[in-house]
């Protein structure tokens, strides 16, 4: 055996392992020299999050062996990996949220100087570190949770869909931060969706597929296409012209809304709000962080009551005290967090199934053929991958959101609410959910499909309204709605003023009242009270 | 050498511990009935000869009214919540008949017996699902509410006669052939509807549903509400029928006849696999954690050691078997 590791930081060769019958690696590797933001790229359930858990020890790998420096290592546990230099940030923040800001870092040693230092890099220098974690909007979590981990000076830095959540700004920021890491003899492995990040900021990138390593790119002009290459191992989905989508979702004049908002108000966070959805339409909402999107989606989809305003659904005035209320008119919600919708521990059937048994009438015994005849065909128009069907917790995370999608496709939809249903997935999987959403809008289905990737508006929606500070802003037909229009809106700016790039630097003090607000975001609704 | 990480019991002779771990989270009845049957071998040889059709006959018999009284408790464990009220309602229920009894006749004491307990159900869920009072605090203090009730009713009967009714003598205690109980009669269908229940019903479902993820139940159009007070409804009847079983057992009906079933139930319920955070497990594992306890306990007390000791190793025992079920059951 011969030791390759020399100059290497870290060095993960032959990992492998299974979750029951699925295999999430069989072959991984992974090498990170000094110095360098090393992407590591995959599809959905390639088993990047697999690797990274395996390499911070919070996950045993079946076979396989780890080197930091050179010297093998066994890492156990999170404690472990963090004196070995490994660190790692997940997809989830990771502080507790009863507890303020200030005892969180206590809990993990955390230097407070050096900890304020990256918050004031990264953007949030106004932070107050006395709020309770759970008031905190998830943005400025992840950006905290950033600066924590830089602040004890990890020589691996890991960041798992660090920049999902986060809105434009924040995420130059982040990038800034990480790219100056660069060239010391410390590194970051860099997980990210958005190609245009890891060209941004990565030297280097592993490519995963199927749970094995299936190359190493060196990230320059043009390598983008050979990443997707290597990730998709095939052709990748193409997305209807945008002339064939506006034809077929041209409605016709004098047609009643399948949703009409009437000036709908939320408390302090939601004023005003008017528009209407048509049948056989995607409308996009686009919103910066915390500007009362998801009051309105929890609003629509039963589980907050407004505090003004009038609901219509086919004209006709509605009130919901109940997600089952909207579920009845034909509202059927699909929520930004996966951990919201699945019943983690049961199978993708019973997942699916879920809705058709909610009511009442419905509690006595299953139709079990007309049940499988259903689910079956939601499995299939969304092409889920079915090999760890026994627990929905054992499936990729894109896989997952499909089960969240196809519950509703199953019953058959009429209008359907999505929050952000492509966070933190693979390309394929976006595509394919693109191609669903219009689908449905083709079979007369009317979408609400609030999305924080701004391009998403031109290959999904037909009209997009934009809101900020709790009101509509704009709407922007999809012709128009470029990523510079929709940039533009959501910072309510004048169009044609300013490149982005300066709304970016010019917006910080904007975004950094928004992100951290005076008083606490309506968190989700568990009182007695919303739940009936 | 390279560091290998996390593959010490891949090379142990015959199968890894991660193949058993994969064999017993598939199949988690496995461990149970491997359990179940080295209880019996170890009862066989510490009293040679005692293990055959009438032994077999008084484990069921006792085994019978446990293993409903721990379905009460697998039902609502399944939703994240817990019926510690199981031990008073089945005492009351026991105790209503036979002071009715000889008075109103025995139906008419059962028919009682069930509405108070379906009453005290019905508190127990209104509290839980809309109130949201905690079920463990909920139910018990739904279970001194009822002692209360019925040491009212005690004095307020202390005339009448409180013989336990032949039939129940019959239900309870007897065996056919020497080796089936006739309590199975009330069993056998109250596990079917449980076990059909859970399995190939909407609300079965849900009960998994809710104690899974309330979130996504409710995000579903599940209200909640309506499942628990069903739920805290059923769970009484079922404890009050373990009553009668109980009553008809030990020929007796005090207002603490099944108190001592109360954390034996629950200990049942976790050997079998049912998990007490809600959303996983089932009856089945519940029947032969019943079995277990109930066998365990005949072994105790065979090798004759002082009721104290007796406790002890009981209570290490369960203890021991739920902590050893769950590492054998879940993956790492």
């Amino acid at each position: 055996m011969t030791l390759t590791t020399t100059g290497l930081l870290l060095e993960a060769t032959g990992i492998s392992k299974t979750y029951g019958a699925v295999v999430a690696l069989k072959c991984a590797s992974l090498a990170v020299r000094p110095g360098e933001v090393h992407a590591l790229m995959g599809a959905n359930g390639a088993g990047k999050s697999t690797l990274v858990k395996i390499l911070t020890g919070a996950v045993r790998p079946d076979g396989g062996t780890i080197a930091v420096h050179g010297r093998p290592r066994t890492v156990h546990s999170p404690a472990e990996a963090r004196r070995s230099g490994l660190v790692s940030i997940y997809q989830e923040p990771a502080l507790v949220p009863d507890l303020d800001i200030r005892s969180n870092l206590r809990l993990t040693e955390t230097p407070l100087e050096p900890f304020r230092h990256w918050l004031h890099e990264l953007g949030l220098e106004d932070l107050d570190l006395s709020s309770i974690a759970r008031r905190v909007p998830l943005a400025s979590l992840r950006i905290i949770d950033l600066a924590r981990a830089l602040a004890i000076e990890p020589d691996v830095l890991m960041l798992d869909e660090m920049t999902a959540a986060l809105p434009a700004n924040l995420t130059e920021r982040v990038l800034e931060v990480i790219g100056r890491q660069r060239g010391g003899d410390r590194s970051v492995i860099f997980i990210s969706h958005r190609m245009i990040e890891i060209a941004a900021v990565c030297d280097r990138a592993t490519v995963l597929r199927e749970g094995e390593t299936v190359g190493v790119v060196d990230v320059t002009e043009g390598s983008e296409e050979r990443i997707v290459e290597l990730m998709l191992g095939e052709g990748v989905v193409d997305m209807p012209t945008a002339a064939e989508r506006r034809a077929a979702a041209a409605r016709a004049s004098g047609a009643t809304a399948r949703l009409t908002a009437r000036d709908l108000s939320s408390g302090t966070k939601l004023s005003d709000v008017s528009f209407d959805l048509y049948p056989g339409e995607v409308l996009g909402v686009v919103a910066l962080e915390g500007q009362g999107q998801d009051e309105l989606f929890d609003i629509l989809a039963g589980s907050q009551r407004p505090s003004g305003g009038e609901l219509l659904v086919d004209g006709a005035p509605v009130s919901f005290h109940h997600p089952a209320d909207a579920i009845r008119a034909g509202l059927v919600y699909v929520p930004a967090d996966r951990a919201e919708a699945l019943l983690m521990q049961r199978s993708v059937r019973e997942n699916i199934a879920l809705p058709f048994t909610a009511r009442i009438r419905r509690w006595g015994l299953i139709n079990a053929g007309d049940e499988h005849r259903k689910v079956d065909r939601a499995i299939a128009t969304l092409q889920i991958d079915t090999r760890a069907h026994g627990e929905v917790r054992r499936l990729s995370g894109g896989n997952q959101q499909k089960v969240t999608i196809a519950r509703w496709v199953a019953g058959g939809v009429r209008t359907m609410l999505c929050f952000d249903p492509t966070r933190g997935i693979d390309i394929r999987t976006k595509n394919q959910i693109y191609v669903l959403l219009r689908d449905l809008a083709e079979a007369g289905a009317a979408v609400l499909f609030y999305t924080s990737e701004l391009k998403e508006v031109q290959l999904v929606c037909d009209r997009a309204i934009v809101i900020f500070g709790g009101r509509v802003v704009a709407e922007i037909g999809a012709a128009n709605a470029d990523e510079a229009a929709l940039l533009h809106a959501a910072y309510n700016l004048r169009s044609g003023a300013l490149m982005p790039e300066q709304i970016v630097a010019e917006a910080t003090a904007v975004e950094a009242a928004v992100v951290v607000p005076a008083d606490p975001p309506a968190a989700r609704p568990t009182g007695p009270e919303a739940d009936r | 050498m390279r560091g290998v990480a996390g593959t010490s019991g891949a090379r142990s002779p015959w199968l890894g511990t991660a193949a058993w771990r994969g064999l017993f989270s598939d199949r988690p009845m496995i461990p149970l009935l491997a359990l179940l049957a080295v209880l019996v071998v170890a009862s066989e040889i510490v009293r040679p000869g005692i293990v055959g059709p009438e032994w077999i006959g008084i484990m069921l018999r006792a085994a019978v009214p446990l293993a409903i009284l721990a379905g009460c408790q697998t039902l609502t464990m399944l939703t994240g919540g817990i019926d510690l009220s199981v031990g008073a309602v089945a005492s009351m229920a026991g105790f209503v008949v036979a002071s009715l009894a000889a008075g109103s006749g025995v139906p008419t004491g059962i028919v009682i017996a069930l509405v108070a307990a379906a009453l005290a159900g019905l508190v127990s869920g209104i509290g839980v699902g809309v109130f949201r009072v905690h079920p463990l605090i909920m139910t018990l203090g739904m279970s001194l509410v009822v002692l209360g009730l019925v040491n009212f009713w005690q004095l307020q009967t202390i005339t009448t006669s409180t013989g336990i009714p032949g039939e129940f003598r019959t239900v309870g205690s007897s065996t056919l052939a020497k080796i089936l109980p006739y309590s199975l009669v009330v069993f056998v269908p109250l596990a079917a509807i449980i076990l059909v229940g859970l399995r190939r019903t909407g609300y079965g479902r849900l009960l998994y549903a809710i104690g899974d993820n309330p979130v996504a139940a409710r995000l579903s159009g599940a209200r909640s509400w309506q499942i628990l007070i069903v739920l805290y409804v059923v769970s009484a009847l079922l404890a009050a029928a373990a009553g009668f079983l109980i009553s008809g057992l030990t020929n007796t009906a005090s207002v603490s006849l099944a108190d001592s079933y109360v954390l034996p139930s629950v200990a049942a319920a976790v050997i079998g696999g049912t998990s007490i955070m809600g959303g996983r497990g089932g009856f089945a594992g519940t029947i032969v954690g019943a079995l277990i306890l109930t066998v365990l306990s005949s072994l105790l007390t065979s090798l004759g050691y002082p009721e104290a000791v007796r406790q002890i190793l009981f209570g290490s025992i369960i203890v021991a078997v739920a902590a050893a079920y769950t590492r054998v059951t879940t993956e790492s």
